[in-house]
């Protein structure tokens, strides 16, 4: 089911171990991409603007810094060139406040890490799969 | 007891084969009590909007996800996913195509109106089921909605 483009995600992180288990666990799940990562905000905003191909999905984090990732996806979301993008907040925000916002700016997809070890690196496998080879993004 | 306001995924599916698979994959997640299967875009509406034959329902109780596909009787999965998300009440549902079409207009015009999934249906028997499973996982399970 894999498309002929290149798989790009583009994780959105300023944590390097959570960037680190995150590469790790695609490469358990047999998730066959590319893994972008952006430190902050506003690297995050650089690359969706500049890189080619488009990423397949970008997962991002909340709190960043510089620019924080409310206002990351609110800038996705604004610009005709990046609005199609699959955006999954990854964040350890449970806050409704967080939830509900992420929503009205069309997130796709919002999921809370799980705190332990062993379900953060279940879930992010999880999360290369549905969005990388089950989920068909635009071209 | 399943009663109309605990319905969890909506389908909307008029093929009667598509449904039995997709009913049967999400039977072995345990995800099947709380499908409700409606046939047309007439019918989708009317439940996501609670007026007609639902009008009795709560529309604050959403589901936590809708599997719309795309070709349907009297009103199509677009018009649906369109009306759905030009609407504050029902915008925060997550919506996934759930469709046999690949084509590159289908996709682009339903993420520009804010879908937030899009799976092709795979042809093949135990690819479908095995597809139905992940996705009633993720959104039964994983994504979370506001509440």
């Amino acid at each position: 089911m894999k498309d002929l483009q290149t798989l790009v995600l583009l994780l959105v992180e300023d944590n390097p171990n959570d960037a680190e288990l995150t590469q790790r666990a695609l490469r358990k799940a047999q998730v066959d991409a590319r893994l972008d990562i952006a430190r902050d905000g506003a690297a995050a905003l650089d690359y969706l603007l500049s890189s080619r191909p488009k990423p397949k999905v970008v997962f991002l984090d909340l709190k960043l810094p510089k620019v924080d990732g409310i206002e990351v996806l609110r800038r996705i979301r604004g610009d005709d060139r990046t609005r199609s993008i699959p955006v999954v907040v990854l964040t350890s925000s449970q806050e409704e406040r967080d939830i509900n916002e992420c929503y009205k700016l069309g997130v796709n997809s919002y999921v809370v890490k799980p705190v332990e070890f062993d379900k953060f690196y279940k879930v992010v496998g999880d999360l290369g799969t549905y969005w990388l080879i089950l989920n068909k993004s635009p071209l | 007891m399943t009663t109309i306001d605990d319905v969890e995924i909506l389908l909307v599916e008029d093929n009667p084969n598509d449904v039995e698979l997709t009913l049967r994959a999400l039977q072995k997640q345990n995800l099947a009590s709380k499908v409700l299967v409606v046939k047309d875009g007439v019918e989708a509406l009317e439940f996501i909007f609670a007026t007609g034959a639902f009008a009795h329902r709560k529309i604050e109780n959403r589901p936590k996800v809708v599997l719309l596909d795309l070709k349907l009787p009297k009103i199509d999965g677009i018009e649906v996913l369109s009306r759905m998300k030009n609407d504050e009440r029902t915008r925060h549902i997550p919506v996934v195509m759930l469709t046999s079409s690949q084509e590159e207009r289908d996709v682009l015009d339903t993420y520009n109106l804010g879908v937030n999934s899009y799976i092709v249906k795979p042809v093949d028997f135990s690819n479908f089921v095995h597809a139905v499973s992940e996705l009633g996982l993720y959104w039964g399970l994983l994504n979370k909605v506001p509440s």
